[in-house]
């Protein structure tokens, strides 16, 4: 049976910025400190909390550890952490809530990029004796995937500017936004190719960030939260990992994780997702059945903000705050992890 | 009281991440590498009958253990590609290049990997490659140090 009595009742996300002075830590720290608050719930009350971050991105194994001084671990606390997204944070704490024994979980996602080169830093976490040793980058991979959905004409070089102009114009309304303003089709057209057939303004910006979440289940939820965004469903999917072996232009995995968190098709009030790169967005609307007109990304999305590690956590609360300040009833929220859209996480969120 | 060191200087901590063991590759990978030593290209035959490149042990599709290796190649085509015009210190080229899907002949999926076409302008899907092979292997997927067109 299908658990949809937990909720989103309290966020809070630094804003998105390409070098950032403070430790991931101290990144935290204050959001963490922020969202607690805005649930009401005290830091000794919550029941399991769950991570989510990238030693790779630190440089040190177990950096992972030290961001725990932002949860306040003493005396010890149940706790968990994820090399993923925060977005799978959540979905570990959304679990774990499913026990019983517990009814509040605090989740967070962080990731600086700017200590490392991500180009050569993230193709090592591809196939270690196939694509590692190329340095096969995530722009290159995306190129692939851009050429690939220009060659099966479902998509045109303008179509992919197309999404940047919404997208940035978009992000003038989100204070935690890096890239943000009004653009023309064809301004971005004339800029020189990075990775033909992407441009620069298709690939997002390089950030650091950080974002936590207070979820809480049934009256707890109730009593925390004027008007909780309940997590109606949750579900990731994976595809396999050689990009050569799947159809880059579809995203499978993404309508399986739909369908298996109850998205039936219907009206949405916002959607969020997790194109890092311009054409996933038309993949994803693709995959997902989502109109033209619908209102995707009202934040500007990953090309706007993509604080790795946490872009896909703050989907879902781009989406929940909507919900809790009472301008959506209904939205979906979508987080991605591995190359070009390999693994895909969909969260559908409801109010009352 | 205790005192620290001078707090007002940045510290530098040098530390170097190693993974020092060397690995076997099993009877997949492992065969597939030592192939490239012999300018042969090893696919693995599914039970649905393709034959998929670069090799895995277990279909990705079903789980299914694979075993029969099926020559391929050397000659293949390219399906999507980008152009790299600044390659990255970690790419397998140090001047503009693609990267592209290549299907070997006889293969039913694509690797990854490099074409030195000097040019985008010489890149299209479609066009047909051939391995360059790496002058001294060492069982690296950059035996084949990258692919060129054949015309």
């Amino acid at each position: 049976m299908a658990v949809t009595d937990i909720a989103v009742v309290g966020y809070a996300q630094t804003p998105s910025s390409r070098r950032a002075r403070e430790s991931e830590v101290q990144l935290l720290v204050p959001i963490v400190t922020e969202a607690l608050q805005r649930s009401g719930l005290d830091r000794r009350e919550v029941g399991f909390t769950c991570a989510g971050s990238c030693d790779y991105l630190t440089g040190g194994p177990f950096a992972f550890v030290s961001n725990l001084e932002a949860a306040g671990a003493w005396p010890p606390i149940s706790e968990s952490h994820v090399e993923m997204d925060g977005a799978w944070a959540l979905y570990e704490a959304w679990v774990r809530l499913q026990h019983g024994d517990i009814d509040t979980a605090l989740v967070f996602g962080s990731g600086k990029s700017s200590p490392s080169i991500p180009a050569e830093m993230w193709a090592q976490q591809l196939d270690p004796y196939y694509l590692a040793p190329l340095g096969v980058d995530p722009a290159s991979l995306a190129g692939i995937q851009a050429r690939a959905l220009l060659d099966a004409g479902k998509a045109t070089e303008r179509d992919f500017a197309r999404v940047v102009v919404r997208n940035r114009r978009n992000a003038k309304d989100n204070p935690n936004a890096q890239v943000a303003g009004d653009f023309s089709v064809d301004e971005l057209l004339a800029a020189p190719y990075v990775r033909a057939p992407l441009r620069k303004h298709d690939l997002p910006p390089v950030s650091d960030g950080a974002v936590a979440v207070v979820l809480a289940r049934g009256d707890r939820a109730r009593a925390l939260c004027e008007r909780p965004a309940w997590i109606r469903g949750l579900d990731h999917r994976i595809e396999v990992h050689q990009p050569g072996m799947r159809d880059l232009t579809t995203s499978a995995s993404t309508t399986l994780a739909a369908r298996k968190a109850g998205y039936d098709g219907g009206p949405l009030d916002v959607i969020e997702l997790s194109s890092t790169f311009s054409p996933q967005e038309l993949i994803l609307r693709d995959a997902l059945g989502i109109d033209a007109d619908s209102n995707v990304n009202p934040s500007g999305g990953p090309l706007a903000a993509n604080p790795v590690m946490a872009t896909g956590l703050v989907r879902i609360v781009e989406v929940a705050q909507r919900i809790v300040e009472g301008t959506a009833s209904r939205g979906l929220a979508h987080a991605t992890g591995g190359q070009v859209l390999q693994h895909n996480l969909v969260c559908l969120m409801e109010g009352d | 009281m205790v005192r620290f060191g001078d707090m007002s200087q940045p510290r530098l901590v040098e530390s170097t991440l190693e993974f020092p063991y060397s690995r076997t590759l099993g009877p997949v990978v492992g065969a597939f590498l030592a192939g490239l030593r012999e300018h042969r290209i090893l696919g693995i035959r599914t039970r649905d009958g393709k034959v998929l490149i670069p090799p895995l042990e277990y279909d990705p599709q079903t789980g299914d253990a694979l075993e029969e290796l099926v020559e391929v190649g050397p000659q293949g085509i390219v399906g999507s590609w980008t152009w790299v015009d600044d390659p990255t210190s970690k790419h397998p080229l140090d001047r503009p290049f693609a990267f592209a899907l290549v299907t070997p002949e006889g293969a039913d999926s694509a690797m990854v990997h490099a074409v030195d076409a000097g040019s985008i302008d010489r890149m299209s899907t479609g066009m047909r490659v051939r391995p360059r092979w790496r002058a001294e292997p060492h069982n690296m997927i950059d035996d084949i140090a990258c692919w060129e067109p054949t015309s």
